[in-house]
């Protein structure tokens, strides 16, 4: 099967690349696009490392074959920041200690966005739902979930 | 929200000028967090050179077993495959990563050569313009096998007879100048047991545990105008793994650049040298930069796990509770290969007395060979599974004695001036004084010659029952 030509709208910018069958959408950001904050833990849908926002809904990367996909609007980790200013959720991780490596932090924060975006003002439980596809192998979910609820606390007027 | 620090406690450093604590119990930002918020910290897999080759792994079916032959054939055949490297293209393909502080022989090959010891084992590496097609060369290897009799447990490859995993050692344990063993002989323990109240033996055991960091084990090699190589790598170790590289390389270190320090989790599981000599061998050969990066699959099945351990302790107890006798037999599964093992098994064999002072220990660790997925570094290794024996020992002697488990503990802490059983003397020691300090937080009580006893003060407790 020949590639096939894809647009995307990421992070407000509208963008068209060639993929090849069956490219999934994280190769097809860093490869293709050049935007390299998502990751590659497991390239199987395991550790939520690749997640972004998919129309606003927040994927695995790594398991979306692009293809399927051609039209619609993504958000990487690239895009939440504005003018160089951290949003709530960046300068949250940022204070309170949430990241460690790293490794897992631009999924842990694109499932913070998706969540906050839905539900302003999540409990404690919510948060831990909704990275619960996301794993921290340096353990430092406590600080994570802090952070979470703090850029809810910030966000509210 | 500012991250809340719990106020720190300056009984102990009253000496101490005031302003000297301008980071412990302050906040101070982590250099990296800024980057990593922004997505902008740069992994080594961030790295897209151009022309980038990447190499897959054909790697050992079985846990012991002689290669008859190896078929590339239809590998080479694979659309994209560019070159298979074999054992015959790495210049010293044999070493031991621990070879840099003297440790000796060099017992693993780089590529199998001859024979396989473990499964999973790497056998030839292929290079290929795409992943998939570096995948669908390594699937097509073909190796012809003699399959040997394995050995999987530590006690059984220790027995008369057992196949023999690594000729390279010629037994199936790491010899320890002239020794079977690492050893430490401290006193009487025999007389001890003899003398005792009461003698406890217990057998602890641990599986292998894997880091599995969210970033797997990887590098980017990639060739330089000048001639020298720049290796991207998620070593936790840059110096070891260019020192490495470079002696199996046969280069000088002045060819080597590495470029790294950013790792998406290591855990002690990133500096066996994995990945980055096969990549500087495929880069040197075909002149292209080149990618070498476990799948998560190889990640957990073939990436070195901290140790199993299997330890026995048996303490010689007087009816009050102090502790005059400890012997020790401990087996550290290294797998096939030596990589930190050796190491891990030291440090075991001088930690295991524990912040005790026992008059008399005798002790044999074994390093054992198996055919099992070589073990290394983790997080404290040989340390930590010791721990989880000699601690579970102070619980069950406390249980059996019934006696609160802290005044146990108390009553056998070393102190300031001890000689422990490695014969090196005890200093700065604080184990009675953080002892005393969780119980009153959690509203243990604790008798007042418990809480008078101080770590300076050996007297003291001599005086309290010793």
């Amino acid at each position: 099967m020949a590639s096939q030509v894809v647009n995307l709208r990421v992070n407000e910018r509208s963008r068209e690349f060639l993929a090849a069958p069956g490219t999934s959408l994280l190769s097809s950001l860093r490869d293709a696009l050049g935007l390299m904050a998502a990751k590659r833990g497991c390239a199987q849908g395991s550790c939520g490392t690749c997640t972004v926002l998919l129309d606003g809904r927040p994927v695995m990367s790594c398991l979306v074959a692009v293809e399927t996909v051609d039209g619609a609007s993504v958000r990487t980790l690239e895009g939440v920041a504005r003018d160089g200013e951290l949003d709530e959720v960046q300068a949250a991780f940022l204070e309170g200690f949430a990241t460690q490596c790293g490794f897992c932090t631009a999924g842990m924060i694109m499932s913070a966005e998706a969540l906050l975006d839905r539900n302003p003002d999540p409990t404690r439980e919510d948060v831990v739902e909704a990275i619960s596809g996301n794993v921290c192998r340096c353990t430092g979910y406590g600080p994570i979930v802090d952070a979470i609820l703090d850029a809810a606390a910030r966000r509210r007027p | 929200m500012r991250y809340k620090t719990n106020p720190i406690d300056r009984t102990y450093f009253a000496d101490e000028p005031a302003e000297d604590f301008n980071v412990i119990g302050s906040v101070v930002q982590r250099s990296d967090a800024l980057g990593h918020v922004t997505g902008r910290t740069t992994f080594f897999e961030d790295l897209s050179p151009p022309d980038l080759l990447h190499v897959k792994m054909h790697r050992s079916t079985r846990h012991h077993a002689r290669i008859l032959g190896v078929d590339l054939t239809d590998a080479l055949a694979v659309p994209g495959v560019v070159r298979i490297l074999t054992h015959a293209d790495i210049p010293n393909n044999v070493f031991t990563p621990l070879k840099l502080i003297g440790v000796q022989p060099d017992d693993e090959p780089v590529l199998a050569e001859g024979k396989v010891r473990y499964l999973g084992e790497p056998i030839c590496a292929v290079v290929a313009e795409t992943e998939a097609a570096a995948y669908e060369g390594a699937a097509r290897v073909r190796v012809d096998y003699e399959e040997l009799p394995a050995v999987l447990d530590v006690e059984e490859a220790l027995a008369e007879g057992a196949p023999i995993v690594n000729e390279y050692h010629g037994n199936n344990y790491f010899t320890y100048e002239g020794h079977h063993c690492r050893r430490i002989r401290f006193g009487d323990v025999e007389s001890a047991f003899a003398a005792a109240d009461h003698v406890f033996e217990w057998r602890y055991q641990s599986a292998p545990i894997e880091h599995a960091p969210t970033e797997t084990t990887g590098c980017i090699v990639v060739p330089q105008p000048d001639g020298r190589l720049r290796i991207h790598s998620d070593t936790q170790a840059c110096f070891f793994t260019l020192d490495n590289t470079a002696l199996i390389l046969g280069t000088p270190f002045n060819k080597l650049r590495i470029v790294g320090g950013t790792v998406g989790g290591g855990f002690g599981g990133k500096v066996d040298i994995a990945v980055e000599p096969v990549a500087c061998v495929a880069a040197m050969l075909t002149r292209q930069p080149v990618k070498y990066v476990y799948s998560r699959y190889e990640e957990m099945q073939v990436s070195s796990p901290r140790a199993a351990e299997r330890i026995y302790i048996k303490d010689a107890v007087m009816a009050d509770g102090r502790i005059t006798g400890r012997k020790i037999t401990l087996y550290v599964d290294a797998g096939a290969y030596s990589r930190h093992s050796p190491y891990g098994t030291t440090k075991a064999a001088a930690h295991l007395p524990g912040p005790y002072s026992i008059p008399n220990v005798w002790a044999d660790c074994h390093c054992v060979f198996t055919n099992r997925t070589p073990s290394s570094a983790m997080r404290g290794f040989g340390v930590t599974i010791g721990d989880f024996a000699l601690e579970s020992q102070m619980d069950r002697i406390a249980r059996e004695l019934s006696m609160d488990p802290l005044r146990l503990r108390l009553i056998n802490a070393y102190r300031d001036g001890d000689m422990k059983a490695h014969r090196k003397v005890a200093e700065g020691t604080a184990l009675v004084e953080v002892i005393q300090k969780a119980a009153e937080m959690v509203g243990h009580e604790l008798p007042a010659e418990y809480r008078q006893m101080s770590s300076m003060d050996r007297a003291s407790m001599d005086r309290e029952g010793r």
